[in-house]
């Protein structure tokens, strides 16, 4: 099991969960697990194709997941995921 | 040895007759408070804070023969060191009689930090009193240009603690006007200044706070035909905009005039921050090659915003300025900070530089003087028609 982190404009997506619990060997498959139990995050998170979106970061642990395997990085129960969406608000 | 408590064993010196103790073998002791020692003192003498006195002694006159001259800021405070000094043994004690005040005032020199006023030692002597800071460093905010993007939430707490803190040139970017829905983060307006202009309040506020600070106001929006004239004069950019045209345009250009920006974003109980110096560090476009789309960025006048968001990532980032300015710590540079206000939780994430930035990336178009001022349009680039960067 991994900790998924939400974040705020995709909580309501999550039914206001800030962090979800979702299992799997790989990123992808704590993702596909997210989206599973979650379907309106699908369409935020993945392109048609299945693919990350690129204005979504992903984080394991501390680490951007593009310098590691992407989606297939591997996750050991315990792991954080991140998900970051850019954010513009400062006023 | 004498045993001297409630006697006086000590002397008491005019100004004239201490500064020939500063000829002779006397050890001179300062008896104040370290900040005191910083604003001015006689030279060649040695700070010792009163709580400090017999504690040190040993180490700075281990032979209780050693004359000792003593002084502070008007006679008090030394005279009850040599009484002390007196009851630990010391036989050869004087002090000055009405202090550095009566020094001061007979016309004779004291040590004073270099390119400061007096009221500038008294204002940053906490500053000057930390050794990563000091003197060298408080000159330096003095001398620096710091361009704030926004006048609002993030941009209202850091003005005013830059100000505070006596960065020389505040420049202030806004075309807004305050309003009552302001009120609530953006620290710098006041009820009574409702209507006025962003930049007209910030600098009421700034030179009620610290006259040393010159602000610079731009009653107007940043876009690409301004951008360079205004961010060129400054040392380090400070970027709090509500929207994604303006933080790639504030990124391309900076990383074209290679000035520093520290970047922060609230929404919510959310905020995130970074500090992008360009090439020595990932830039915004690093770390977002792309904007999200208008349905995944709500803005705070949408989606709401906590006030204290303002003041936390705010000062954040004022803080990354000082660090700047001073070459001191270690800015956030390839990190980003995230703070969730609900649990009180801070994450850092790693930022990398992108070997395929458009922008920044070892593989970026070189731009010549003749383009420098030429950007593609942000507007269409964020509401995802990514083409129109390519023009």
């Amino acid at each position: 099991m991994a900790t998924v982190k939400i974040p705020p404009v995709l909580r309501p997506k999550t039914d206001g969960e800030a962090e979800v619990q979702a299992g799997g060997g790989t990123v992808g498959e704590v993702l596909g697990e997210l989206t599973s139990h979650h379907p309106d995050t699908r369409g935020q998170l993945f392109s048609p194709e299945g693919d990350l979106n690129r204005y979504v970061n992903v984080y394991l642990n501390d680490e951007d997941v593009r310098v590691l395997d992407g989606l297939d990085t591997s996750v050991q129960t315990g792991d954080t995921v991140v998900i970051l969406p850019a954010m513009a608000g400062g006023r | 040895m004498t045993s001297s408590v409630g006697t006086k064993t000590f002397e008491e010196l005019s100004p004239a007759d201490f500064q020939r103790e500063l000829e002779g073998d006397a050890v001179v002791l300062d008896t104040r408070e370290p900040h005191e020692h910083a604003a001015a003192h006689i030279a060649g003498s040695e700070l010792v804070p009163p709580a400090e006195v017999t504690a040190r002694i040993d180490e700075l006159a281990p032979d209780t023969g050693q004359r000792l001259a003593l002084y502070c800021r008007s006679g008090n405070r030394s005279a009850r060191a040599a009484e002390e000094l007196g009851a630990l043994g010391y036989t050869d004690v004087v002090h000055l009689g009405g202090g550095i005040l009566a020094w001061q005032e007979a016309g004779l020199p004291v040590v004073e930090p270099e390119g400061m006023t007096a009221d500038q030692r008294m204002r940053y002597s906490r500053h000057t009193l930390l050794p990563e800071v000091g003197v060298e460093g408080q000159l330096k905010l003095l001398n620096s240009k710091v361009l704030l993007i926004g006048a609002g939430g993030l941009g209202s707490p850091t003005a005013l603690y830059l100000a505070a803190a006596g960065i020389g040139t505040l420049g202030i970017i806004d075309d807004d006007v305050v309003d009552a829905s302001n009120l609530q983060r953006q620290v710098i307006h006041t009820t009574d200044r409702l209507g006025m202009p962003k930049t007209e309040s910030a600098r009421v506020q700034i030179e009620a706070l610290n006259p040393d600070v010159e602000v610079e106001e731009y009653r107007q929006r940043i876009g690409p035909g301004n951008i360079l004239d205004i961010i060129g004069d400054y040392d380090i950019i400070v970027d709090g905009v509500d929207n994604f045209p303006t933080r790639y345009l504030m990124n391309d250009a900076s990383v074209r005039l290679r000035k520093p920006v520290v970047s922060a974003s609230i929404l919510a109980f959310d905020g995130q921050i970074s500090t992008f110096v360009p090439f020595e560090g990932p830039c915004y476009r690093c770390l977002y090659p792309t904007p999200p789309p208008p349905e995944m960025a709500p803005s705070c006048g949408a989606a709401g915003v906590l006030g204290v968001m303002a003041g936390v990532m705010g000062l954040l980032q004022a803080n990354e300025v000082i660090k700047l300015v001073a070459g001191i710590g270690e800015p956030l540079v390839g990190r980003l900070l995230l703070y969730e206000s609900l649990g009180t939780r801070f994450t850092e994430l790693k930022v990398r530089r992108d070997a395929d930035c458009p922008i920044c990336g070892p593989n970026a178009p070189e731009i010549d003087e003749s383009e420098l001022g030429k950007f593609p349009d942000y507007e269409l680039f964020c509401a995802g028609r990514p083409g129109a960067l390519a023009e």
